[in-house]
């Protein structure tokens, strides 16, 4: 049927799925009517502090808690050993370690959690934490992952001694966590050892931090007469830490609420369970009384969940016309004191098997080797999805090494090992089955947009004058939206995602989802995506996220899984209600199912135009007029387990000026060209990936989390961490391209992490581009200009003549 | 520790409060008064989270003491809506999605409403120094360049 003004009308009044919708959350933050965990405050609330570790390795030869608990205010002060009878002074981790709650006899990490203190007010807890007597006996620490596993590293995990495994498979050393591989190795080894050419680099992912703008904190609430203990916690994955508070606490699940309120960002950081939570919980129990602990921003940098780390060795073998033929890569990830990062529980590397990238290499195999080190615990995915940063990282920085070694511009060496459109659904050598992608297509488009030969020229012109200008290419390939439960599961629960709908009388609608918006702005995307499936105008539809008291189970919100697996539950869901309401619609039209179609907001008989039944008309009937068999009520729920993942792409470029005096790096223009299948909302979309690069810039320019050999970290507050402000920001062009995912319902594919993922390499690659013409192979991040510099005066570049 | 008797106005209401000498104007607004609007992100004034106007300009209120506040005026986010009408700044940061996780959000506004008294007709350029110490980890600072922009031109027209 031909679409009518009327009937676009109609479409449009639904704000669906394309609409470049205003957020629904906007009216409240705009007002200063946010409700994030650190507004909250109940009656009778207490405070609790942390008493933390100056050393990195140390034995706690005592604490005299007198002074602090002679200070008016304090009400108590834990420690391990109080923890102790409840068996609660360690917790598992999500990676199948067990990690201290309060440091038990021996500290691991600066900064450890050591003791609580809880007072009733915070500047009486910040005093008691001052009082807290801790006697060290200050131990050799070990600060280099390379050195984790010679003979005379100092034993960090004690208590794990002669024990062979660690909850990821075989140990062979006491600071190792586990060995993790995959492909086929000899098949690999064969084909570099007869390949016409081959390259190999040592890079890093150096060590940083997710950093939200708010840091992470909880209330927990213990009612003792009722035995409910309700926690506002700023997590990412709500249901997860109900399931693990239930464990630890014994109480029963069904008496345990989370709830999460708004929250200030996440980017990986809220992902796990950390001490202060479970202390909290513990105080608020033993007192009766609500207990709020915050973390200080220097908390946060220095032991909560620190992102990669990873020192990684890439190579590719390839024949003279730089068709790459194999890639190897190893891997020594250091996990920091505890095995708490945060990834599907049989994946101890992640998804790091997607560093074959978007090329089509025939036989690959990568390893990767866990080790113990006397820093912050973590690992979790800082804005992307598990590990899959590192891998980008790794074949978008190599397949540059090997065009350089080739004399072939890295966009042709790009354009010849692309799979090809008609190669999807595309086997990987590493096991994974892409769904779908058109690659040459956004490259061509990129390169097209920027005049790609023009820049090239430029920059020949400007190495003539002594110059440095770099170009930078990543046509990156992510794997999102974890995930199949037979592939994926956090502590035996299956990475599903969760949606409840139900139609009112009068035609509006809640919805509850699993998932939990940290800025996504879900209240809007998933109301557009129910109301294109309902034919419900969107601004009827609320969206109810964070509370496991309401919400049924999910997984949260990380590793881009929200649209992939949260949009695909909220259209399912909402399939579901259509097919009750078809049945309802002919009810009342007195014809056959058979005889209705779907139209935009109705039902309506084929062939009979003005006999119509809209989705509000429905909604009425469906409590007082049902077909005989059929339930009263519209509503429904689904658990949709993913049949794959998804694989969002794309191709960017960017463009450094390098001033060689001072080492700083200028990014002229930086283009970014996404494919995350349909898109939902295109400002949101645009939103997301400003947001993404920005922190790809960071991690690639600045950030970083520096050691000393003591092991004391340096730079943990917001004076030395660097954020990038208005003043260094790039500005971004953005664009895209629209390959659907065939498995999905909506074929959305997931957008906010690939301007992450994406970017870093990007960055790097362009600022490697600018030494491109000198015997320079790989330089690496983060790209500050003090370390640009030194590489720019080794070289002598900035000698004035 | 003795507390000291101070006074200021909050969002156009005179306020009278008891505080210890060395409490923070950002936990008085936040705590006692139960404006949580305005938030902490980093307690070093490098993150801009707690801007608010206090005496006609910007103060990254997690390092100024409320007594220091005493006969003053303060101004936060909550104190933006006059007579249930937005402020042109908000209306913009809607329009142009110069927000995601809205953590920043109300120190962002409150720079940028005295930010735009101080140049009503920036450039980009000035906006981005006039508002560098606030920082976002979400928006890349784009689309709330455009909606200081748009708010600029909606105020010059009014």
């Amino acid at each position: 049927m031909a679409s009518t003004p009327e009937d676009k009308q109609r479409k449009e009044n639904l704000a669906g799925i394309g609409c470049a919708r205003k957020r629904k959350e906007d009216p409240r933050f705009i007002q200063g009517k946010g409700h994030y965990v650190d507004d909250i405050k109940l009656p009778d609330m207490v405070y609790g502090a942390l008493v933390r570790s100056p050393y990195a390795h140390a034995r706690i030869k005592g604490i005299n808690k007198d002074a602090a608990l002679a200070l008016p205010g304090v009400l108590t002060v834990l420690t391990a050993d109080d923890l102790k009878p409840l068996k609660l002074h360690w917790m598992p981790t999500l990676a199948g370690d067990v990690q201290a709650v309060l440091a038990d006899e021996k500290v691991c990490f600066q900064q450890q959690e050591v003791a609580m203190v809880i007072a009733t007010d915070r500047y009486i807890a910040a005093d008691a934490v001052e009082l807290v007597e801790v006697d060290y006996e200050e131990l050799p620490a070990l600060v280099d992952p390379h050195q984790a596993m010679v003979d005379d590293a100092p034993v960090i995990r004690e208590d794990l001694v002669g024990k062979d495994e660690a909850g990821q498979g075989k140990r062979i050393h006491d600071n190792h966590i586990f060995s993790w591989e995959v492909g086929d190795k000899s098949k690999t080894d064969a084909t570099f050892k007869k390949a016409a050419v081959t390259v190999k680099e040592e890079m890093l992912n150096q060590r940083v931090h997710p950093c939200p703008l708010e840091t992470c904190g909880c209330v927990a609430s213990f009612d003792k007469v009722n035995g409910h203990l309700t926690v506002h916690i700023t997590s990412q994955a709500p249901h997860i830490v109900r399931t693990v508070v239930s464990m630890l606490s014994g109480i029963a699940e069904s008496k345990v609420r989370i709830i999460s309120p708004d929250i200030g960002g996440g980017f990986g950081n809220k992902v796990g369970i950390y001490p202060g939570y479970v202390v909290a919980i513990v105080a608020s129990i033993v007192l009766g009384q609500p207990v709020k602990w915050i973390e200080s921003r220097i908390e946060n940098l220095s032991s909560t969940a620190f992102a990669r780390d990873y020192h990684m060795v890439g190579e590719l073998a390839a024949d003279k016309n730089g068709l790459i033929q194999a890639m190897r890569v190893n891997v020594l990830a250091d996990h920091g004191a505890f095995n708490s990062h945060a990834q599907p529980t049989k994946w101890p590397a992640g998804l790091f098997s997607i560093c074959t990238g978007s090329y089509d290499i025939p036989v690959a195999y990568a390893r990767v080797d866990g080790v113990y080190t006397n820093k912050a615990p973590g690992g979790v995915a800082y804005r992307c999805s598990f590990r899959v940063t590192e891998a980008v990282y790794v074949i978008e920085r190599m397949i540059d090494v090997l065009a350089k070694k080739l004399a072939i511009d890295p966009a042709e060496i790009r354009r010849r090992n692309f799979i090809k459109a008609d190669q999807f659904p595309y086997q990987s050598a590493l096991g994974w089955s892409y769904d779908s992608g058109n690659y040459p297509a956004a490259l061509d488009k990129v390169l097209e947009a920027v005049d790609y030969e023009g820049l090239r020229k430029e920059q020949a012109e400007k190495r003539a004058r002594g110059e440095l200008m770099g170009i930078g290419l990543s046509t990156f390939t992510e794997i999102v939206g974890a995930g199949p439960s037979k592939a994926c599961d956090v502590l035996g629960v299956g990475m599903f995602e969760s949606c409840e709908i139900r139609v009112h009388p009068t035609g509006s609608v809640i919805a509850r989802i699993g998932t939990i918006s940290q800025g996504q702005g879900h209240q809007t995307t998933y109301a557009q995506i129910i109301a294109s499936e309902l034919g419900i105008p969107s601004d009827q539809i609320q969206i109810e996220e964070g509370d496991t008291d309401t919400v049924p189970y999910g997984l949260g919100t990380y590793g881009s899984r929200s649209t992939p697996v949260g949009g695909a539950a909220a259209a399912t869901a909402a399939r579901k209600i259509r097919d009750k309401a078809r049945k309802i619609a002919a009810h009342l039209l007195d014809v056959s199912e058979q005889d209705l179609e779907w139209d935009i907001d109705r039902f309506r008989v084929e062939g009979a135009p003005d006999q119509v039944k809209t989705m509000k008309d429905i909604a009425w009937a469906a409590y007082n007029n049902v077909p005989d068999g059929l339930e009263m009520g519209l509503e429904s729920v689904n658990y949709y387990d993913p049949p794959n993942f998804t694989f969002p792409f794309g191709a960017y470029l960017c463009v450094v000026d390098i001033d060689k005096y001072t080492g700083e790096t200028k990014v002229r223009r930086f283009y970014a060209l996404d494919d995350c299948g349909t898109r939902i909302n295109p400002m949101i979309i645009e939103g997301q990936i400003h947001g993404g690069l920005t922190e790809a810039f960071a991690v690639a320019m600045e950030q970083q989390l520096v050691f000393d050999e003591s092991g004391s970290i340096h730079g943990n507050s917001l004076m030395d961490y660097f954020l990038p402000t208005f003043v260094e920001t790039p500005v971004w062009e953005t664009d895209y391209t629209v390959t659907p995912s065939p498995h999905h319902p909506l074929g959305a594919k997931g957008v906010a992490e690939s301007p992450h993922v994406g970017g870093i390499p990007c960055f790097s690659n362009a600022v490697n581009d600018a030494f491109s013409h000198l015997d320079i192979k790989h330089i690496n991040m983060p790209h500050s200009a003090f370390r640009v510099w030194k590489t720019i005066h080794a070289q002598g570049l900035d000698k004035r003549t | 520790m003795a507390k000291k008797h101070i006074s200021f106005t909050l969002n156009r209401q005179n306020i009278d409060v008891l505080v210890e000498p060395r409490e923070l104007l950002i936990h008085v607004i936040r705590e006692q008064l139960q404006k949580t609007g305005s938030h902490i992100g980093c307690e070093t004034s490098h993150c801009g989270a707690c801007t608010l106007d206090l005496n006609g300009q910007s103060v990254k209120a997690c390092t100024v003491l409320a007594v220091q506040a005493e006969g003053g005026e303060v101004l936060t986010v909550e104190g933006l809506l006059q007579n249930d009408k937005l402020h042109p700044l908000q209306e913009a940061f809607m329009q142009e999605h110069g927000l995601q996780c809205g953590f920043c959000t109300p120190g962002m506004l409150m720079r940028a409403y005295r930010f735009l008294q101080e140049n009503p007709q920036p450039t980009e350029a000035e906006i981005r120094s006039g508002m560098a110490g606030n920082l976002c980890r979400c928006t890349g600072y784009q689309n709330i360049i455009k909606a200081v922009q748009t708010a600029a031109k909606n105020m010059a027209s009014a």
